[in-house]
């Protein structure tokens, strides 16, 4: 919890001053009471109208000076609770940028979100609770029986055995529910997932004629729901009335000690009124302590969560300047990727997703990469902008290993276009900007251009300066790939990575862009990814990826002679069935 | 995306009419348990009663002790018997209380969610589709969930407040009509300094959850694309856009958090004021010896009871006014319209492989004509594919097909019957369907491939598995054929679940088959394979199949081309490949080479 309390070091003087005056406020609650007896003790019985008048003044100062206590309190821990939690999302933000592909997968996109909002939410509200109440309700409550001390002893002892009786209720009554409330809380879960269930599955659902079945399902689920929520209500009912009865005879044993005392001239009638104004206050007291402890503990477990994404250590390390010889080996020269013998598991997996890849791309070249789901074509292509680290073998870029290349530099030359077509909310300008910040308008549209997105975008009225959307979503699916594509072109890399970006292009268009492509002045290096064979026939060398092996590595025609998974793959987009059937596959 | 959705927003509030039609309505769901709240609000006057008269009884107690040698302790004594006596009844008061409020909510709220269920199963398709999932399910869980805590707290402290208000008025005021009024009329005093915090504060939480959300829809999108970022080297100018929005957000925080917490001390600031006030006139008359000193102690606490009901009162008058709002929500679901009811006369359906669809015509928005006068007649057998750009009608084809959504004009018969004179379990029974849209249920993957014959035996469930070519990812999986699929099949990937799809329709194998893009993320080796298994299935079984992939439809016996809604070419492979129309340049765009 250490690095999570460091951020709370620019809220120091905050984190003190608020409980402090909580506290300061709490003394003069305390002292009411004692005030209000001396009135009854003292005033009434002398009928002093002006001492009457004094002590009811002094008790309106306390207020004003209590009222004072308190709003600084509150200043000064709402200040401390959203300095704090201001910092933590920064550094939580800061934190996840610098995570490796590796850790963002392990985590989750989600719970990274979820973090990010909901849980430093709670733990702000957490925070301003706890500086505002967790010392003030425990220190009335002690100062409660400092004070029926000063008033009486033998009275004061019933304090002293009536505080734990209470405190034990209070607190076994909250320990024996709150598991029970998570239990209800997993029950709402189901409810929730089968409601989302027979919405989302409506179709099957009906095909299979599963109404009755489905409503059956659900109404047991609901029932047990119900049947857990009856059970911890009656147990938590169970609190009021049982706090209740103890203040109730703690305030009877008060009566009858007052009777005793008061007779033999130890105590005045004021005093026991003071008395049970103390017990009554201790008992709202810890019926706020309780309820604090609930909300504190969802916060400690917020800040748990968070505290999980700040410990998480970034994976990969950048060199600030490129490392190794200045000078590269001559054999080296006009290469731009090199993999020998790599080997790729991803954290957490069982199963390696690449083995022995070895093969070597120059500059200018366009190699394809095919196979079927899950074969690892993606996996291949993400270790060229050093999205992964290869767990065996070594992969080079231009001579140099790829960890010898600084962050920047490297992604800079390597532009990828990912499967998911994602934008960011702006305009179409500042999307294809993130490829290139001082890119001109004539490079915009000449990325637009290739990426065969230039006639859409000159329809749209605004035409460059078109807003987009959170995720790109007021275009369609061939649109934001197509942008993508763009912006990836902005960057003019050394080596362009299309990872089966063009699916939801039409076949006519993805041919256009890939003409286009090949047809762009320099020496880039574009690696394809794809499915479909057709798109890949004329690259320079096609990679065919069988669950994770390189099982063949050539031109179009050389595959389609001696490698049987191209022939397979090919052969079913392209041969006529009545073929397949007659046995023209080797499976 | 989290499983549970966010507590509903503070919804727009309701008009009084309202107000009161989702009223009447959930009292009419409480009707059943009105034994309850009969006996709810008889304990509820009773322990109202008995926490008002303990601190009378402590009065009368302490004015038994004037001082010393002046204490009537046999006196004393009673009145403690008493008081245990009145606590005792009044703690069991509270406890009935609870129990009662408990079975009344949770069980009103059962009912409700149960009354929904048995809606989403006989709403039309048009209604579940035009409605996004996520609201629907907010509405049964969320919504329902903040309309029982409504109601509890309803229940709980709503008709004891009032009665502690007005138990307490005429308690007090038949002991002394001058201290009364001080209480009277400093305690509403803490009503109105809270009203002005709490609008006041509005401003600021408005525009707290306004920058809130500003900065969630940031994250969102910067985290999910966050590869994206990465890999264009994006991080700092990401950074910086959100630190600017956390600045603002931290700024209107501070305001929100700092303004809201005031209504505490405000209101202790004003009951403090009751206190002296009390003290002050109460001393003054007990010094005449208008009131006793036990008297003046009544007062004293009542003075500290009085401000709180009222304080809970306000909070729960907001609370109802959310939860009927809530309700209105669920009732507004319970009150859209059910799908067409089936004929009184309807028929089980006896395929027989005849599909016929004369003249339809269909839209699903009234100004959008989607299909129009389209026939077909389907023979026995045959196998039918339906090819066109995304977004043509392939889909909408086959939800006529299985009545998902009915015809506007013309007829749809299967075995020479309308459709809409059938039964709608018989019609669809009729056919196996396989969907783009995969979806399975929580559940391990042998009962998600018995969905439809939950009594089929192991053996039977493997074959479907290995026809399907599934059966060697399911042995791999941890658990094999019980292996837990998380919702919707999140553990393991689309194409697993197509397979899985398919091994559900090939233990069932009815005698009519719908494909929708059934194998549209499965490889195309794969596909091979499992198009010889389906070609097996659709060996004598009328067949519909929608493709992307043209690969996979060229066997059919027709196929149908669709473009804007219209068949605008109908006829074989060869034939259509002839024509050299649409088809031709949709076939031959696949094979066009750099």
């Amino acid at each position: 919890m250490n690095r999570m309390f460091s951020y709370l070091n620019g809220y120091k003087k905050e984190s003190v001053i608020a409980p402090l005056f909580k506290m300061l406020e709490a003394c003069f609650d305390l002292l009411v009471p004692l005030v209000m007896a001396d009135i009854v003790n003292v005033g009434i019985a002398s009928g002093d109208a002006g001492y009457i008048l004094a002590r009811c003044g002094l008790l309106l100062l306390l207020a004003m000076v209590g009222l004072g206590c308190s709003v600084t309190a509150q200043y000064f821990s709402a200040k401390a609770a959203v300095g704090y939690a201001t910092a933590l999302r920064h550094a939580v933000f800061a934190h996840i940028q610098s995570l490796s592909f590796s850790e963002l997968d392990t985590i989750g996109v989600s719970t990274l979100i979820t973090r990010m909002t909901s849980d430093i939410n709670l733990v702000q509200g957490g925070l301003n609770m706890f500086l505002r109440l967790f010392l003030r309700s425990p220190f009335v409550v002690v100062g409660a029986m400092v004070c029926a001390f000063t008033v009486n002893v033998r009275a004061a002892l019933i304090f002293v055995v009536t505080i734990p009786a209470l405190s034990v209720v209070v607190f076994t009554l909250m320990a024996v529910t709150s598991p029970l409330y998570k239990k209800v809380q997993g029950g709402l879960d189901k409810v929730l997932g089968l409601t989302r269930e027979n919405l989302t599955g409506v179709r099957v659902v009906r095909a299979f004629g599963k109404e009755a079945a489905e409503t059956e399902r659900f109404e047991a689920t609901n029932a047990r729901l119900t049947g857990l929520q009856l059970k911890v209500g009656q147990l938590s009912a169970l609190s009021n009335p049982l706090t209740y009865l103890l203040i109730n005879l703690a305030i009877v044993a008060l009566l009858w000690t007052g009777a005793i005392e008061i007779n033999v001239g130890g105590m005045a009638s004021g005093d026991l009124i003071a008395l049970v104004n103390y017990m009554n206050q201790i008992l709202v007291e810890l019926v706020k302590l309780a309820n604090l402890i609930v909300q504190i503990s969802k916060a400690l477990a917020s800040a748990g969560r968070v505290q999980a994404v700040l410990e998480t250590k970034p994976g990969m390390a950048f060199p600030q300047a490129v490392a190794g010889p200045a000078q590269l080996p001559a054999d080296r020269a006009g290469e731009a990727v090199r993999f020998d013998h790599v080997g790729l598991t991803y954290a957490g997996a069982g199963a390696p997703s690449l083995t022995g890849i070895t093969f070597t791309a120059r500059q200018g070249e366009t190699i394809g990469v095919i196979g079927g789901t899950g074969a690892g074509k993606s996996s291949l292509v993400s270790l060229i902008p050093r999205f992964y680290d290869a767990t065996e073998g070594a992969v080079e870029l231009f001579g140099r290993p790829a960890g010898a290349w600084p962050r920047e530099l490297l992604r800079g030359r390597v532009a990828t276009v990912m499967q998911k077509a994602q934008l960011f909310t702006g305009t179409i300008r500042s999307n294809l900007l993130w490829g290139s910040r001082t890119a001109s308008d004539q490079e915009l549209w000449a990325a637009l251009e290739t990426a065969q997105a230039a006639d859409f975008v000159r329809a749209k009225p605004l035409g460059l300066d078109e807003p987009v959307e959170q995720g790109g979503r007021n275009f369609s699916g061939g649109q934001r790939q197509r942008l993508t594509i763009a912006r990836a072109l902005v960057a003019k890399p050394d080596i362009l990575i299309l990872d089966d970006s063009a699916s939801a292009l039409d076949f006519a268009t993805d041919a256009a862009l890939r003409k286009a492509i090949a047809a762009l002045p320099g020496e880039m290096t574009v690696f394809i990814v794809s499915q479909r064979a057709a798109s890949l026939q004329h690259a320079d060398r096609i990679i065919v990826l069988d669950d994770g092996h390189m099982v063949g590595c050539g031109t179009h025609s050389e595959l389609l002679d001696r490698c049987p998974v191209y022939q397979e793959i090919y052969a079913s987009q392209f041969k006529k069935p009545s073929e397949l059937a007659k046995g023209g596959v080797r499976a | 995306m989290s499983k549970q959705p966010a507590k509903p927003k503070k919804k727009n509030p309701l008009s009084t009419a309202e107000s009161r039609a989702a009223l009447v309505r959930v009292l009419a769901y409480i009707r059943p348990y009105r034994l309850f709240v009969a006996a709810s609000l008889l304990v509820a006057a009773g322990s109202v009663a008995a926490q008002l008269y303990i601190p009378l009884l402590c009065g009368d107690a302490i004015d038994l002790m004037v001082g010393p040698g002046q204490v009537d302790r046999a006196g004393v004594w009673g009145i403690i018997m008493e008081i245990l006596v009145v606590m005792a009844l009044a703690a069991l008061a509270q406890w009935v209380l609870s129990v009662c409020n408990n079975k009344i909510t949770f069980s009103v709220t059962r009912d409700l969610r149960n009354d929904a269920i048995h809606k989403i199963q006989s709403l039309p398709l048009s209604y579940l589709d035009s409605h996004p999932a996520g609201d629907i399910v907010s509405r049964m869980v969320a919504d329902v969930d903040t309309f029982a805590d409504g109601l509890l707290m309803g229940f709980t402290q709503l008709f004891t407040g009032v009665l502690t208000i007005f138990g307490t008025l005429l308690f007090m005021f038949r002991e002394n009509v001058l201290i009364s009024l001080v209480v009277v009329l400093i305690t509403p005093l803490s009503l109105v300094v809270a009203s002005f915090i709490s609008s006041h504060t509005y401003g600021y939480f408005h525009r707290q959850s306004a920058v809130r959300g500003e900065q969630t829809a940031l994250v969102n999108e910067m985290i999910e694309g966050q590869k994206v970022v990465q890999a264009f080297g994006h991080e700092a100018e990401s950074l910086a856009a959100f630190d600017e929005v956390n600045e603002r957000l931290a700024d209107v925080s501070l305001k929100a958090t700092f303004f809201s917490s005031l209504t505490n001390p405000a209101t202790r600031f004003v009951n403090n004021i009751v206190y002296a006030g009390v003290g002050l006139v109460g001393a003054f008359y007990a010094a005449a010896g208008g009131i006793t000193i036990g008297q003046l102690s009544v007062f004293l606490s009542y003075a500290n009871q009085y401000a709180k009901p009222f304080n809970e009162i306000s909070g729960v008058v907001t609370e109802l006014q959310n939860a009927l709002a809530c309700a209105a929500r669920v009732f507004a679901l319970l009150d859209a319209e059910d799908q067409t009811p089936e004929a009184p006369d309807a028929v089980t359906l006896q395929p027989d492989g005849r599909v016929a669809l004369e003249d339809v015509s269909f839209r699903y928005l009234p100004d959008r004509p989607l299909i129009e006068h389209f026939t077909l007649k389907v023979k026995p057998g045959q196998r039918v594919a339906i090819v066109g750009p995304t977004g043509c009608g392939k889909t909408t084809l086959i939800n006529l097909l299985m009545r998902f959504y009915d015809v506007d004009g013309g007829a749809i018969s299967v075995a020479g019957t309308d459709i809409r004179n059938t039964t709608r379990a018989s019609l669809r029974g009729s056919y196996g369907m396989v969907l783009q849209d995969t979806w399975l249920r929580a559940g391990t993957v042998r009962e998600n491939i018995a969905y439809g014959r939950p009594d089929a035996t192991d053996e039977e469930i493997v074959a479907a598995a290995k026809a399907a070519h599934a059966h060697s990812f399911i042995r791999r999986l941890p658990d094999g054929y019980d292996t837990v699929l998380s919702e919707n099949g999140g553990n393991i990937s689309q194409g697993q679940k197509q397979l899985l799809c398919i091994a559900r329709v090939m233990l069932c194998l009815p005698p009519m088959l719908i494909l929708d893009e059934a194998t549209s993320s499965i490889d195309t080796r794969t596909e091979v394979r499992i198009q010889k298994a389906f070609a097996n299935m659709m060996e004598g079984r009328t067949s519909f199949i929608v493709a992307h992939r043209l690969s996979t439809i060229r066997e059919a016996d027709v196929i149908l081309v669709m473009q804007d809604g219209k068949i605008v070419e109908q006829g074989t492979h060869d034939k259509l490949l002839a024509q050299g129309g649409f088809y031709a340049k949709l076939y031959n765009s696949q094979f066009e080479g750099v």
